[in-house]
């Protein structure tokens, strides 16, 4: 069990290319930490920093308050789940899970008792005497978590855990991951690309993007408010709709219509010095409701009619998607989200919304769509930063 | 995929064409291993008149025992102690960060390139000076340096097949580095260590400019500087039938290992090659 | 405390900074004093000069001293027959060498023994790769033969194809006009000795040559075919270009093999009737001569020529030095 603190931890390579600049962050004890952002953030290097695979270029690592840049990985008592697994191939599951206690020089029968808890925890007792080479991928991955939590460690290091697992799956392991961590307690640090995986398992999310944390925060306040246009698109899916804005006195003049400014956001606006005329306004596609749905207090929402280009239904809701014209957003923020994800539609002319399953909505047909004015996110167009997240 | 009968035709002329090639000139030197005496001069390429007697004669009338245990003993010994301390160097090569990496590397090249000949000398002297000429010792020392580089490069060819996070994931379980050598690494690499220790014998027995120049007499030469010398014997008899028994003889080896471990020389001799 | 609780009490949102110059700026100053070097990190190295310690150190002392040796030797007059002789005489041994017809003939038929057999493997290797690699029938019989050669001792090979040629003994020299006998004749001989090189080394260019061939992914011929490039342009467009790094290997590896050419020298002929290569002489004047300062300047410049071979490859033609990547370290 145990604390861990980054204290402007930098990682700088030999070829001068900072991959984690000045990184701060402490880790309570028993937390679920997630370090989330596109390929190339400095999320593995700021785990393999933690772990002690990678040297610190500066700044200090502690665990329960002692400095440990120097230690070496093993002597920091961390243990860690790497994405390909690396189960040894040349030893069954028992040993495998044993391993971390034979070289602890833990005495024969405690590691047979303790080896046995663990593969009795993750369901492999059938499999202890396979070798990695005869189990599924799910089979492995259990076996990955057998070897980390065997010999209880401070904390556990998880390196895209999932990702080589099938949808299914990694849904199932997801799950598995949370009860066991939350029943062992033990301090976990969790690195992932996926945001759907940030959200649902972590006490606390980190967003990261070329080396620079963007926000700390529990999976809720990055939902609610991101404090910039990167953060806003990365976590939600379908991604934040966003489309270009000009201020004019009490409202929002864009493509959709004129968007009152409303209490909350008009003061949130004040907090800012010199904001611009042109912004840009983003709005969840789960704000968004048919109109013929919506009953009381439309009144003081926004309608958009516009005719539906496509619309998906995933049953439980439909999601309809309009094109919008001379409405792209052109920002560097959102462009790198869209090169890791290989999408073109974050701010592209296009909106998204997500629409109760009773809607009528047909494809080719125009649709009147109501959303709260109070739900847009107003956004500094160069900075990227969100005019509206409040403090 | 079926085969189409002209296809099968045409990879069978190739591979008759492939296996003339190579037996040939093997089973020619196995033709006269097996002539009679009076028949060396027929000018046949298969014996007509039969005999074992050249195989007996090498070993009774011609001492070839002892330069066969000569060139046995010194390959093996070599190739262990080269494999040994090649495998070390080729782990550090393929696995480890450290300063004069690529001088160990440039210089293991350096050295797979070097003309022999230009070393003949100052061993041959230097050998001499410290009683080493005409022992094993002064073959096995230049035969582990010969062969370090090829160790080192094959080695360290497999060595990086064998995915780092293994490693990784050892360290994070609390190995030192030397554990995770020992307890992981070593055991994986095991095939890779067959292959290069059969590439590296083979590379000693087939030595023939060192075993001419740093041996004087049976004491130490190997096989096949003694076969060499079967032809400088001021003998009566035409020594082509006891070169040849001998040449056999020593072939025998070859072919046996390359029968079994076709498979492991050939990925052995290829992955050095892909990398580059 | 509930993680909520825990989550708002550690909130710590950071102003998100800008990426480019900025960053790389402010991390300027750190840059300047040295980065601690980790326990970890130093000790992978100190385990790393200990494992490379045996093979350094044994590479070294065998080779290293006797170069040095070599070329002191090379710089004084030193014949073991004329012992008292001894003295420095500067560049003298190299003026001697350099001005002799017979060094310039050696080093004539080496580079004619090269070029003509690694020319002629070069052709015959690819054809031998590519039955090895596409094979569809007996390709594991196949590759053990091609193996035979590789693995078979030299001086084996030699005799073989000495008696082959010798008249009256060998079937070949059957197939020659009566009273000729070709290892004692220049041309001849020198044929003979590329004819007994290449097929001892051909397997080997081959094997080289069919890891050249592992790499062409399938894919691309397949798409080639679509794309209506006959066998022979998928060839010549397809495989070769992307051959070309595990063909400039393999001719490095064999011109380097091929300019030391001995032991077939010495079993076919020994030297005589002008086929003696730059080993043969130097040998002749080491072992045979005694005589080491010749010998030795022999030696060194043997060396300095296979350097300018492997630079002319390695600069010139680009060939990758194998093992000098570093891939997959993070």
């Amino acid at each position: 069990m145990a604390e861990i603190v980054l204290d402007k931890v930098t990682k700088k390579f030999a070829d001068g290319t900072v991959a984690v600049d000045s990184f701060n962050l402490d880790i309570a004890d028993q937390e679920f930490v997630i370090l989330v952002g596109p390929s190339g953030c400095g999320k593995s290097t700021t785990l393999n920093m933690i772990a002690g695979l990678e040297d610190i270029s500066d700044g200090e690592l502690r665990i329960d308050g002692k400095r440990v840049n120097e230690v070496a990985p093993r002597d920091r008592d961390i243990a860690m789940v790497f994405q390909s697994y690396a189960l040894y191939p040349h030893m069954t599951v028992r040993e495998n899970i044993g391993f971390p206690l034979k070289l602890a020089k833990v005495d024969k029968a405690t590691m047979k008792q303790k080896v046995d808890e663990a593969a009795q925890i993750l369901d492999l007792t059938p499999y202890l005497d396979r070798k990695p080479g005869a189990l599924s991928g799910g089979q492995r991955q259990r076996v990955a978590m057998g070897r980390a939590i065997v010999r209880s460690p401070k904390a556990f290091l998880m390196d895209e855990p999932l990702s080589n697992l099938d949808a299914k799956l990694r849904v199932q392991m997801r799950t598995s991951i949370s009860r066991i961590q939350k029943r062992l307690g033990t301090t976990t640090v969790y690195v992932t690309h996926d945001q759907t995986e940030a959200m649902t398992l972590g006490d606390r999310i980190v967003i990261m993007r070329a080396g620079l944390i963007q926000q700390v925060g529990s999976p809720q306040e990055l939902y609610e408010r991101p404090v910039n246009l990167f953060v806003a698109g990365f976590i939600g899916s379908p991604s934040m709709n966003f489309v270009p804005g000009t201020i004019a006195e009490n409202a929002v003049d864009t493509v959709l219509g004129k968007i009152p400014l409303t209490e909350r956001i008009r003061r949130s606006l004040e907090g800012h010095k010199d904001v611009p005329r042109d912004v840009i306004i983003g709005i969840r596609p789960e704000a968004f409701e048919d109109a013929s749905l919506v009953d009381g207090g439309r009144g003081e929402g926004v309608t958009f009619t516009s005719q539906v280009d496509i619309v998906e239904s995933m049953g439980s809701e439909k999601f309809a998607y309009f094109s919008l014209e001379n409405a792209h957003v052109d920002s560097e923020h959102l462009a790198e989200i869209e090169r890791d994800t290989g999408s073109e539609e974050i701010g592209a002319a296009q909106l998204v919304t997500e629409l109760d399953a009773r809607s009528p909505v047909r494809e080719g047909r125009a649709l009147e769509v109501w959303f709260d004015p109070d739900s847009i996110h107003v956004f500094e167009p160069h900075s990227g930063v969100n005019l509206t997240a409040g403090k | 995929m079926a085969i189409t009968a002209r296809q099968r035709s045409g990879w069978t002329v190739a591979n008759i064409i492939v296996a003339l090639y190579v037996l040939i000139p093997v089973v020619w030197i196995l033709s006269l291993s097996l002539k009679d005496p009076s028949t060396f001069t027929d000018g046949h390429y298969f014996p007509r008149k039969f005999t074992f007697e050249n195989y007996v004669n090498i070993f009774k009338v011609g001492g070839f025992g002892r330069p066969l245990i000569n060139s046995i003993g010194i390959g093996l010994i070599s190739t262990l102690i080269a494999i040994v301390i090649g495998t070390f160097a080729a782990y550090a090569i393929a696995r480890l960060e450290f300063p004069g990496k690529r001088l160990m590397l440039g210089g293991s090249l350096l050295i797979a390139m070097f003309p022999q000949v230009s070393l003949v000398t100052p061993l041959f002297q230097i050998e001499r000076s410290l009683g080493l000429f005409n022992t094993w010792i002064g073959l096995i020392i230049p035969y582990i340096t010969f062969t370090l580089p090829l160790t080192i490069y094959t080695l360290s060819a497999f060595l990086r097949e064998i995915p780092w996070e293994l490693e990784k994931a050892a360290k994070m379980d609390g190995a030192t580095p030397f554990q995770a050598f020992r307890q992981v690494i070593a055991p994986l690499a095991m095939p890779g260590v067959v292959t290069t220790a059969i590439l590296a014998f083979i590379l000693c027995w087939n030595d023939f400019l060192f075993a001419i120049s740093l041996t004087s007499s049976n004491s130490a030469r190997t096989a096949p500087a003694a076969i060499a010398f079967f032809t400088g014997a001021s003998q009566f008899e035409d020594p082509t039938g006891s070169i040849s028994a001998a040449a056999i003889v020593i072939t025998i080896p070859i072919i046996i290992f390359v029968l079994i471990f076709q498979r492991r020389i050939v990925s052995g001799l290829t992955s050095g090659a892909v990398k580059g | 405390m509930t993680s909520e609780e825990r989550a708002s009490s550690r909130e710590n949102l950071q102003q998100p900074g800008r990426l480019g110059e900025g960053t790389v700026a402010t991390a300027g100053p750190t840059a300047v004093q040295k980065p601690k070097v980790s326990e970890g990190r130093r000790s992978e190295r100190k385990l790393a000069w200990m494992l490379c310690a045996p093979a350094a150190v044994v590479m070294v002392v065998v080779t290293i001293y006797p170069i040095v040796y070599s070329i002191l030797l090379s710089f004084q007059r030193y014949d073991l027959r004329f012992p008292n002789q001894k003295a420095w005489i500067g560049l003298a041994n190299y003026g001697a060498v350099l001005t002799n017809s017979f060094w310039w003939h050696a080093f004539a038929v080496t580079m004619i023994i090269t070029v003509v057999s690694v020319a002629i493997e070069l052709v015959l290797g690819m054809a031998l790769a590519l039955v090895m690699h596409r094979t569809l029938i007996g390709r594991g019989t196949i590759r053990t033969l091609a193996l035979i050669p590789y693995g078979i001792v030299t001086v084996v090979a030699a005799f073989s194809w000495q008696y082959a040629w010798t008249p009256g003994t060998g079937y070949l020299a059957q197939l020659l006009p009566a009273g000729s006998a070709p290892l004692t004749q220049q041309a001849q001989a020198i044929a003979i000795i590329i004819l007994a090189e290449i097929w001892k080394t051909t397997p080997f260019m081959a094997l080289l040559l069919m890891a050249g061939l592992a790499i062409v992914p399938d894919e691309l011929q397949k798409a080639a075919a679509m794309d209506g490039a006959s066998t022979w342009q998928r060839f010549t467009r397809v495989t070769l270009p992307l051959m070309k790094p595990a063909i400039l290997v393999a001719l490095l590896f064999r011109v380097l093999d091929a300019v030391r050419v001995y032991d077939n020298i010495y079993i076919l002929t020994n030297g005589a009737n002008g086929t003696s290569s730059l080993s043969i002489i130097t040998y002749h004047n080491l072992i045979g001569g005694l005589n080491l300062g010749i010998g030795s300047t022999m030696s060194v410049l043997m060396f300095i020529t296979v350097v300018i071979i492997a630079a002319i490859f390695i600069k010139g033609f680009g060939t990758a030095a194998p093992g000098s990547d570093n891939q997959g370290r993070r």
